[in-house]
């Protein structure tokens, strides 16, 4: 048996995750939630995670009842993500790795994602939805690589939505996509927004500009409540989502799907994506905000499958990247 | 369609094959998307539909082989086109041959020859497709001796679902289809990764206006940065 412990802080959450082979034993989140109408800044958020991360790592401990000294691995996110908050992370897994003389593990966040959708919902070989406030992506798996099919050409879906709240100055508390998720089940009218699919590519910038353009008037007239426009956001950028994940599906002969990321929890896009799946005779995996949304464990299931067939990563490979793509990991352990 | 029978699901539509007016004939019916919106999945519907038959009487036009559209019925959300005989997708055509003769330059070089003089006739008449993936592709009456003689490998290839065409490009939106193109032949066809330099330089060589093509070709480079640059927080 083997216990590994993830770190996760590559945003705004800050994630510790403690599994036994393919067992949950904790799964401890804390997120640096900013006013209405603010984003996350890199300086901000990496304080947050220093002043956190102490006490979320022993309260992953405690609720899995073991300590430190009983880990065989540790694994924490390289990236992609915001520098700063990537650093204090990955410095407190050095530095526990150095003290217990443990074993460390670089790992890439979007695997994480998709290793840990897999797990949880015992998939095999789906197509992955990856959605998240900082990534757009259809990814299918083929010789030894997650593929990326379709993906946003600007910017991420969550950035999108999170950009959109912001103009609403609606909370951040828990998310800002939950928010809007909640608003728009008050929505009625559709609004015309901008559509664009191409091929299996999506674009979201145009919806974003298109709206700071009319929000106002809209408002004012009262044309569109901002629980319309809450409905119709979701209901044209989710449309587009489950159109290139089709689009994906077709092309690589495909009958699962799995959402992964923070998106992803989001009931709304997990219904239409099911009502997809029912007119092509596909399955939908799907998990909730424990496991779609930042987290540790996803950290410690791709760190345990990676140092299972790789080893560990040389201490001098121990650092972060900000950018770094799904299809640059070389998946070792899958046929 | 009471005698047409349902051969596929693609990526948006349901396909049926059967006789129409004696002759032989695919019904493309993009049937109502329960998971969207119904004003939204009508407008698009309508839109691709029209899409969809312009440009391929457009490419038609040019002299590009596609199916000749017979029918279209905006009501019935359905195109009845030309039903292409003894035709093989070229992603199954691909995944047959090229996995068993991987270095066979002929094979590449046939398939290059015919795709990228293709796009580079639909671009030239500013046609975009909008969704150039091997899916997309039809090859018909190929046999070994056609793929020796690459030459006049256009004439094999059919181009289908223009669902997400136009029929007015700037340069940047022709950069833009060749790097769809280019992503997409990486993600389902990773085992040749030559494939796509080699259409892009038939592209370039049959793209007769040279000003244009070197713009496309810089525009195109800047597209694919942009993609290599995005930053990716999870
Ligand atoms: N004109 C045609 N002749 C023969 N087969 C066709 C024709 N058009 C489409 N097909 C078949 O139907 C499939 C789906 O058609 P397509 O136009 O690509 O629809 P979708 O937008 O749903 O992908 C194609 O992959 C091909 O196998
Ligand atoms: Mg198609």
């Amino acid at each position: 048996m083997t216990i590994a412990v993830g770190f996760e802080g590559s945003a705004n959450k800050l994630g510790v995750g403690i599994i036994r082979d393919q067992d949950v034993l904790s799964n401890v989140r804390h997120t640096y939630i900013t006013p209405p109408g603010e984003g996350f800044l890199p300086r901000e958020t990496a304080q947050h995670h220093r002043e956190c991360i102490l006490n979320v790592l022993q309260k992953a401990l405690d609720e899995a009842k073991i300590m430190l000294k009983d880990v065989d691995v540790i694994c924490y996110t390289k990236g992609p993500g915001m520098g700063a908050p990537l650093t204090v992370t990955a410095l407190v897994a050095r530095t526990v790795a150095q003290i217990y003389n443990k074993p460390i593990v670089a790992v890439n966040h979007c695997i994480g994602h998709i290793e840990m959708g897999r797990l949880i919902t015992r998939s095999v070989n789906p197509t992955v939805l990856y959605v998240s406030g900082g990534n757009t992506q259809v990814i299918a798996y083929s010789r030894q690589r997650y593929r990326i099919f379709g993906e946003t050409i600007d910017i991420a879906v969550g950035n999108c939505l999170d950009r959109f709240a912001r103009l609403l100055k609606l909370s951040n508390d828990p998310s800002p996509g939950y928010n809007i998720e909640q608003l728009a089940k008050k929505g009625i009218k559709l609004a015309p927004l901008p559509y664009v699919v191409k091929g299996m590519d999506v674009s979201f910038s145009g919806i974003l500009s298109y709206i700071e353009e009319h929000l106002s008037g809209w408002l004012d007239s009262k044309e569109f409540t901002p629980e319309d426009l809450c409905f119709s956001l979701q209901e044209t950028v989710f449309a587009m989502l489950i159109e290139i994940t089709e689009r994906a599906m077709a092309h690589a002969k495909s009958s699962e799907v799995l959402i992964v990321g923070g998106v992803g929890c989001n009931e709304k896009l997990q219904d239409m994506m099911k009502v997809m799946c029912k007119e092509r005779n596909a399955v939908l995996y799907a998990t909730d905000e424990r496991f779609c949304i930042d987290n540790g464990v996803m950290i410690a299931v791709a760190g345990l499958l990676q140092y299972k067939t790789q080893g560990h990563t040389s201490w001098a490979e121990t650092t972060c990247v900000q950018r770094y793509r799904t299809d640059d990991v070389h998946i070792s352990w899958r046929e | 369609m009471n005698n047409f029978e349902l051969i596929a699901q693609g990526a948006e539509a349901r396909v049926y094959k059967g006789i129409y007016l004696g002759k032989p004939t695919l019904i493309k019916e993009r049937f109502e998307k329960k998971y969207r919106h119904a004003d939204l999945d009508k407008r698009l519907t309508k839109d691709r539909i029209k899409a969809e038959c312009r440009a391929i009487i457009r490419a038609k036009a040019a002299g590009i082989a596609t199916p000749a559209i017979y029918l279209a019925n905006l009501e019935r959300r359905c195109i009845y086109m030309e039903y292409i005989e003894d035709a093989i997708i070229l992603k199954e055509f691909i995944d047959k041959k090229v996995s068993k003769e991987i270095n066979d330059d002929r094979l590449l070089n046939f398939i290059a020859q015919g795709l990228g003089t293709i796009i580079a006739k639909l671009h030239l008449k500013n046609i975009i497709h909008g969704d150039l993936t091997t899916s997309n592709v039809l090859l018909k009456n190929i046999d070994d001796d056609h793929i020796k003689k690459y030459e006049n490998a256009a004439n094999n290839f059919v181009i289908i679902d223009f669902g997400l065409a136009r029929t007015e490009s700037s340069v940047e939106d022709k950069a833009v289809d060749l790097y769809v193109l280019e992503r997409s032949l990486l993600s389902a066809h990773s085992e040749i990764p030559r494939l796509f330099s080699k259409i892009f330089d038939t592209y370039q060589k049959h793209y007769a206006n040279k000003n244009q093509c070197k713009e496309i070709v810089s525009k195109y480079k800047e597209v694919q940065l942009r993609g290599r640059k995005r930053l990716m927080i999870g």
